[in-house]
């Protein structure tokens, strides 16, 4: 009590100062946990060669150099950019049809909705090891395996029921005046979506490309089995840097590295329209 | 009403005439419009209105009678489940929103959150495939009859909730439409906004002669804004007339409970031998209404501006006890129980719940509560008894039973009109 009136008002406890720490402590060991493999991604990745080996793992190198990276890129590259040819349609896509579809299904109602939405999500429960013989199949009468289109085609497919249900989630929380108002304003169904509902839902866009463009570039099944080797994603590319014979370690590490830069990419980029507030204004005071 | 005169409201109202174009108005026929949503609720039942071209016609209802849902109706955001709507002389009850020729203020205002001012209000011109120099030329016009030019280029959230408002009113006058519907726009403003509001969207609406169907639940705003005043009640329409006809002929017990502010006081009387008694007070009817031959038990409605401190002018007479007293300034509110049962119908429970201010809880339940509006010097004292007199000639009597009002039955100044 005495203290109150010399330090600035705070209620606390008065254990909180070690609670505090303590906490902090736990939170750093778990951080440092979580960043083991990375560590030793960054170092192996930047060692000489003839430093690489198993038992010296955890050191960290006598000079950093950045020559792994340029001698494997140029093996690397190909299927970095089939992925990158892959992955961006694919999300964009995917992330547009799952807009309309979430619109459709949360603010321009039809009958029989509310039983085509449970389908709709029943399909990110599907396995993909069990669809991955017919759907090879199919592609193949439809000569779409082999390049990369019928593998952008599975994507878009794939993720149609995680992107509706994003958006369908984020739609449901708008007014629905806002999306009458459009109306008598004289949109038709396509420019309420277009130019009312889409715009509103930017944070929604986000973590719909987010999600579409990490988990279509980190497939590896698909790619292995629909693309043959011109059209290889970076991942199938990669798992044969890093499957030869003698693994070298250092190659992997900086491959695997570079392979990872476009999702992290896409994560700060996107991220910031996490931001929340977009709905403002909308509605009175 | 005053503010209609005030300077900064009559300036913006001469350029309005200049700049928008007026078209010929037409009107509005509902007929047998019935709502029922998917569940059961019957949102509207049997609803038949016309409204006439230019008119200004004010829906009013408690809450939940159905008055958002009638707007909606006539915009095309909701089918009717039965009858037919016409605007001018084409029947729209199955168009769409976008083909029907009315705007629409929403009750949240509704603004595009992502779009300027200037898109906001450009916006259903843009839908309607006007171009961008004659869209810019009639927003920039609106938003100067508004008082908005500063602020085309800002998004809303940047806009206080008369601004919002503003915009949201400018969105609907710039397409020009034949019809404006207006649900509850002036709801969340201050009350002193409120006011000036009012009387700006009167001036409007003289300058633009659009048809209009304004809801609100704010009698006040009915009986200021209205030409005519629609009275629903869970769906029905009770009472279409004048705000005057309205307050002086109401036709049932809920309408005259509802209309009025503070509202009617009612009492249950018995009427024998040419006159109505309750608590000891005797009032004649007159000789030539029905109700003066037979005996009945009425309602009787009695208005607080109808009541009066006795002046021995053979009024008949009340003795009373205040039991509160309210003083607004430059008149008085004299609240008192009356020795005689209570209404306790069903429609002055609706219409007194709607308007949330119920003195009567602070008195006796079980007795009728009566409040009179005397001028600001009568010599009142909460607890000191008085002698109140009644205007007889200003009584509303009501069919116990049904709720109807008996006024045809006693009055003969009102003639056949109205109903
Ligand atoms: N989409 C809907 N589905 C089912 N019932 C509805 C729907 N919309 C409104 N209702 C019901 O219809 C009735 C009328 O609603 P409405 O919104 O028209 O009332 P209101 O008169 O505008 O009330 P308020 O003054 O509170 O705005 C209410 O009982 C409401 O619960
Ligand atoms: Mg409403």
């Amino acid at each position: 009590m005495k203290t109150a009136a010399e330090a600035p008002t705070r209620i606390r406890s008065r254990w909180s100062a070690y609670v505090t720490t303590t906490r902090y402590i736990v939170l750093f060991a778990l951080v440092c946990l979580f960043l083991i493999p990375v560590y030793v991604l960054l170092v192996t990745a930047m060692k000489d060669p003839a430093q690489v080996s198993p038992s010296r793992m955890w050191q960290l190198p006598d000079s950093f150099s950045l020559d792994t990276f340029g001698a494997v890129w140029p093996v690397l590259e190909p299927g970095f950019r089939n992925s990158v040819l892959m992955a961006v349609p694919a999300s964009i896509i995917s992330s547009l049809l799952g807009a309309a579809n979430g619109f459709v299904l949360a603010k321009w109602r039809f009958p029989g909705a509310d039983i085509v939405f449970p389908l709709i999500l029943f399909g990110m429960f599907i396995p993909y090891q069990a669809i991955l013989i017919p759907m090879r199949e199919l592609l193949t009468d439809w000569n779409l395996v082999g390049g990369l289109s019928g593998l952008i085609l599975v994507h878009i497919i794939y993720g149609l029921p995680i992107t509706t249900l994003i958006f369908r989630s984020y739609f449901v929380t708008i007014s629905d005046e806002l999306i009458d108002s459009a109306q008598v304003d004289g949109a038709g169904m396509i420019r309420t979506l277009a130019f009312v509902a889409l715009p509103i839902a930017l944070p929604a866009f986000a973590v719909s490309m987010i999600w579409q463009f990490t988990s279509a570039w980190n497939d590896f099944l698909f790619g292995l089995v629909l693309t043959s080797t011109n059209s290889w994603p970076v991942t199938v590319a990669l798992n044969n840097i890093a499957g030869g014979q003698v693994v070298p370690f250092h190659e992997a590490m900086a491959s695997a590295l570079l392979a990872s830069i476009p999702t992290l990419l896409v994560y700060v980029l996107m991220g910031r329209f996490f931001m929340r507030g977009l709905m403002a204004g909308a509605l009175k005071g | 009403m005053s503010e209609k005169t005030s300077e900064n409201q009559a300036a913006p109202a001469t350029t309005l005439t200049a700049a928008i174009s007026t078209r010929e108005p037409v009107g509005i026929r509902l007929e047998n419009v019935s709502k029922r949503f998917r569940g059961g609720v019957e949102a509207i039942k049997d609803v038949t209105l016309a409204v006439a071209p230019g008119e200004f016609v004010v829906l009013v209802g408690p809450s939940g009678c159905g008055k958002s849902t009638l707007l909606r109706v006539l915009a095309g955001l909701e089918e009717v489940s039965s009858g037919r709507i016409h605007i001018g002389d084409k029947d729209v009850t199955t168009q769409l929103p976008q083909q029907r020729d009315v705007a629409m203020v929403f009750q949240s205002y509704a603004l595009y959150p992502r779009m300027s001012v200037r898109g906001n209000i450009g916006f259903g011109l843009r839908m309607r495939g006007i171009g961008k120099d004659e869209r810019r030329r009639r927003v920039e016009e609106v938003a100067q009859v508004l008082g908005l030019e500063h602020l085309l280029d800002r998004r809303p959230a940047a806009l206080s909730g008369g601004q919002r408002q503003r915009v949201a009113m400018g969105r609907a006058i710039v397409r020009e439409p034949q019809v404006f519907l207006m649900d509850e726009p002036l709801s969340n403003l201050d009350a002193k906004l409120r006011v000036s509001m009012r009387a700006q969207l009167t001036l409007l609406h003289k300058r633009l002669g659009v048809t209009t169907v304004y809801v609100t639940h704010d009698q006040t705003e009915a009986m200021t804004l209205g030409q005519r005043v629609a009275v629903l009640r869970d769906g029905v329409l009770q009472q279409v007339d004048t705000p005057q006809q309205l307050f002086h002929h109401p036709v049932n017990l809920f309408v005259a409970a509802f209309i009025g502010s503070p509202s009617m006081n009612f009492v249950h009387a018995t009427v024998s031998n040419g006159a109505a008694s309750f608590a000891g007070v005797r009032i004649p009817v007159r000789p030539d209404s029905p109700l003066a031959r037979g005996d009945r038990k009425v309602i009787v409605g009695v208005r607080p501006t109808s009541l009066s401190l006795a002046s021995g002018n053979g009024q008949p007479e009340l003795a009373v006890t205040p039991a509160i007293v309210e003083d607004l300034g430059d008149e008085r509110f004299v609240i008192f129980d009356v020795d005689a049962p209570r209404v306790d119908t069903e429609a002055t429970r609706a219409a007194v719940e709607a308007q949330a201010a119920d003195d009567a809880l602070l008195v006796p339940l079980d007795r009728a509560t009566f409040t009179a509006r005397l001028p600001a010097g009568t010599p009142v004292t909460v607890g000191e008894p008085i002698t109140v007199a009644l205007d007889p000639d200003r009584l509303h009597f009501f069919d116990p039973a049904t709720g109807a009002s008996l006024e045809e039955a006693t009055s003969l100044t009102r003639g056949a009109s109205s109903r």
